[in-house]
């Protein structure tokens, strides 16, 4: 039996242990993660609190984590007063400051690591976490993600244009960035997302013109809809919108399914809400479809726990699946070919349904004989596979604009359940980080000197007419294996 | 009497290019593969074309420029590549490979810091100048995959997708029939280019093929402004800016694996994100404030010597590129092919990629080399 020898350039122990440990971290730091970290605490152990709000005005740019769509005001540029801001509007973080949870507001969450299947090279449970100028990794023995939920957007024409946005995104730049741009909205959606929405948008002195529902009733809980009939906010059922016209600023004009039209400078898009599983997904957690929550639900697994609405929406016994679904096919079917559906990739609904690349590549005789519909014959739907040739949900927005309508096109087009198609995969980091952020500028003396650009197999890369000659042994000895550095 | 009908097991580059030649040899082929196609390491690679070290070097530099054409879709093929320095150590170590390359009659160019600065917009100051391979290229491997895939489908060849290779029929020594979950194939003549797989399925012939498998890690990020040539690595990196304009690098540690015989079920990466954006913020400074919007692992078979195996037993012909199998695919499948139907290479001498150098290797050369899991 030989004895083991070591590979230099594999991964083995160039992985530092991380400087800070914590007993527990908590990711996001709205009531239900602040309510984890607060219980965790009480024993005295160390818990680290983290929320990304305020996100950088860039990451609004992009519809990330929410979908902003373009009606945030310049205030979020200021970054300094966008944090006292944000502090301001979440006094429920003061018991954690009193019970001494270290609370840190713009720190962004964007991996969480551990030894697996795979990988057995980590030195211990990581979460990676950033701010504006840099990243690092934080070692925790539990960790509870209360990341929330994100807008699920569903594209109609004209909604890729500023002033199309979601439910959840106006929510934050109402209540904690005091920093919307926009006067006069309608609503998307009468379930208690749209109604809920109404009335905050009312009660921030904005304009509510209408709610529009896609079936024939009110959606949304009695006490809720009672609500918003005292406040006078008509819900048109059976009305929804065909296109959102605009200029320069974005959205002047929603036209809708009864041949009229609604001036507005902001279309809300209350259909639904996706629970933020993302961290855990990329992490290769356990999941489950669940339509009464939401979708795709994180489950716990050993030292990960979830809070709040990130692990699943209330269930009220309202199957949000088929209610997405009624949405989608009644938007759905004021598209046409040319309507957008991956705003970062430019991709049309033709383009997926005809599984056509994007417009720099040429669509030759044989390409155009494909689509959807072939690739299904090939085998069952599965979205990575559509993503790598259409480029739908590859885009800098990390897929969060597109990826859920395009699952559900995909489960249509194969006549599956949404729960059936594979959940297209999310990969850390799970918010667009700069190289120079995310960079690791302090890394081991290990990683830089065992670093290979491929396997450091020196035999590897000698030309063939030089093996076994003179070159052969010259080649080992000036690259030192394939191309140490 | 030359196979009329051919089972290829696993549909990755490899396999899915040597069904192709096949088919166009008017061979009846069908492709076996556990999951998707290209879904494995074909699918997850740097898409670089520019394999000087290998036999079939001059063969896949003759195809990739027609490949679009030949197969009827693109791949996104764009030629030549730039390797630059940003250490006194890297820049050393380049010229040598140019000055390899121009010895063998490869044309690589030595260029200075302002003329990569030129070439590179996205270089900094800190570039100490690089080498300009006049051959080779990129290309997108999602695509390239695709297009083999359906391009064998157009000849009227077969692809059976989730559908793993359970066990084989022999007769007189040879493979008369495979089966898979999805049935049982007959054929004249079977090829086993399974990636990590191929190892244990060989055996299953009694064939030994020594493998060790690891674990490698990319990132992209976001479209940066297109650069006059896409082709563009150093400093420890190998990767390109695709047409689309997204940087996708990789590189650094890999980390040896175990995992089943239907492959691994999931792909993780690890906060080796960070050390390659540092690498790629120290090659490109004009893109550092680019964001990172993924990161993807793979996992790739390697040979004791690094370097590939295409051989034949009896009506088998076995496969593993050892990690460097998607650029030169076109041409690895042209031989597979031919050893398929001729008993030999056609085209270039590939002896020294026979299995027979692994003879007597002993049972854990992977343990004395190292190359087991954590």
């Amino acid at each position: 039996m030989s004895e083991r020898g070591h590979d230099p350039h594999a991964i083995d122990g160039k992985f530092p242990a991380p400087s800070q440990h914590y007993h527990t971290v908590v990711i996001g730091g709205g009531t239900s993660g602040t309510q984890a970290a607060l219980k965790a605490a009480t024993n005295g152990t160390r818990v680290l609190l983290v929320d990304e709000n305020p996100v950088s005005g860039a990451l609004i740019g992009t519809d990330v984590p929410f979908f902003f769509g373009g009606r945030a005001t310049t205030a979020v540029q200021n970054r300094e007063r966008m944090v006292e801001t944000v502090f301001m509007n979440m006094p429920w973080l003061e018991p954690a400051f009193e019970a001494g949870i270290d609370v840190q507001l713009a720190t962004t969450a964007w991996g969480v690591y551990r030894n697996g299947p795979l990988v057995g090279s980590l030195p211990g449970q990581v979460v990676g976490l950033a701010d504006a100028d840099r990243s690092w990794l934080v070692g925790f023995d539990k960790l509870v993600i209360a990341t929330g939920a994100r807008d699920l957007p569903l594209a109609f024409p004209g909604w890729n244009q500023p002033g199309v946005m979601g439910a959840k995104a106006l929510a934050m730049l109402l209540e904690r960035y005091d920093a919307f741009a926009g006067r006069q909205i309608a609503v998307v959606g009468s379930h208690d997302l749209g109604l809920e929405t109404a009335l905050l948008a009312l009660s921030k002195g904005l304009e509510v013109l209408a709610i529009f529902e896609v079936r024939d009733a009110v959606q949304g809980n009695a006490d809720l809809a009672a609500q918003v009939a005292a406040a006078g906010i008509p819900v048109r059922c059976g009305v929804t919108p065909v296109e959102a016209k605009g200029g320069l600023d974005g959205v002047e004009a929603l036209v809708l399914s009864d041949g009229t039209a609604l001036d507005c400078d902001s279309v809300v898009m209350a259909v639904g809400l996706v629970p933020m599983i993302e961290l855990n997904d990329a992490a290769n957690g356990p999941r489950r479809f669940d339509a009464n929550r939401g979708g795709w639900l994180p489950e716990t697994s050993e030292n990960i726990a979830f809070a709040g609405s990130c692990a699943g929406l209330a269930d009220t016994g309202f199957d949000h699946a088929a209610y997405r679904q009624d949405w989608m096919d009644a938007l759905g079917g004021a598209c046409g070919g040319d309507t957008i559906i991956c705003q970062c990739e430019e991709m049309t609904l033709a383009d997926l349904t005809g599984l056509q690349p994007p417009r720099y590549l040429d669509r030759p005789p044989a390409l155009q004989q494909r689509s959807l519909k072939t690739l299904l014959q090939d085998g069952p739907p599965n979205q990575d596979q559509v993503k790598r040739l259409t480029r739908t949900g590859m885009g800098q927005c990390q897929g969060r604009r597109c990826r859920d309508q395009v699952a559900m096109i995909l489960a249509a087009e194969a006549g599956k359940s949404l729960a059936e198609v594979p959940l297209s995969t999310h990969r850390a980091p799970v918010r667009p980080l700069s190289l120079k952020v995310i960079a690791d500028w302090e890394e081991s003396d290990e990683m830089r000197a065992g670093w290979d650009v491929w396997m450091g197999i020196p035999t590897q890369w000698v030309p063939y007419a030089d093996i076994g000659t003179p070159y052969e042994e010259e080649n080992r000895r000036r690259l030192g294996g394939a191309m140490a550095l | 009497m030359s196979a009329q009908k051919v089972v290829v097991v696993g549909a990755g580059a490899s396999g899915l290019s040597a069904a192709w030649w096949l088919a166009r040899a008017g061979v009846a082929v069908t492709v076996l593969d556990k999951g998707i196609v290209g879904w494995e390491a074909s699918g997850r690679n740097g898409g670089g074309c520019s394999h000087y070290q290998s036999p079939l070097f001059k063969e896949e530099q003759r195809l990739w420029p027609q490949m679009d054409e030949l197969l009827g879709y693109p791949t996104e093929f764009s030629p030549e590549r730039i390797v630059m320095a940003v250490t006194p150590r890297q820049l050393e170590q380049y010229h040598y490979i140019a000055e390899m390359n121009n010895r063998l009659g490869h044309r690589v160019d030595l260029l200075d810091a302002s003329q990569v600065r030129e070439a590179v917009p996205l270089a900094g100051d800190n570039c100490l100048g690089g080498i300009h391979y006049r051959f080779g290229g990129h290309a997108n491997p999602h695509r390239t995959v695709q297009a083999y895939a359906w391009a064998l489908q157009d000849l009227g060849g077969r692809i059976v997708q989730h559908s793993p290779v359970t066990g084989f029929q022999m007769a007189g020594g040879k493979v008369t029939a495979v089966e898979s979950t999805s049935g049982t194939y007959e054929c004249d003549a079977v090829v086993i280019a399974a990636g990590p797989q191929t190892g244990n399925l060989a055996a299953q012939l009694g064939i030994d093929l020594p493998l060790a498998n690891a674990r490698a890690e990319m990132i992209v990020t976001e479209p940066a402004p297109m650069m006059k040539l896409g082709g563009v690595d150093g400093n420890g990196l190998y990767g390109r800016q695709t047409l689309r304009g997204n940087l996708a690098y990789g590189g650094g540690p890999h980390e040896w694996v175990e995992f089943g015989d239907l492959g691994p079920e999931v792909k993780p990466s690890t906060p080796l994100t960070r050390n390659l954006a540092r690498r790629l913020a120290e090659l490109l400074p004009g893109a550092a404030h680019l964001g990172v919007i993924r990161s993807w692992a793979g996992v790739i078979e390697m040979t004791p010597d690094g370097r590939p195996v295409i051989d034949r037993r009896e009506n088998v012909t076995v496969c593993t590129m050892s990690g460097v199998g998607f650029g030169l695919s076109p041409a690895s499948g042209h031989a597979i092919s031919d050893l398929v139907l001729e008993g030999k290479c056609s085209f270039t001498d590939i002896e020294k990629l026979g299995l027979s150098r692994f003879d007597g290797i002993e049972a854990d050369w992977r343990t004395s080399k190292g190359w087991l899991a954590l």
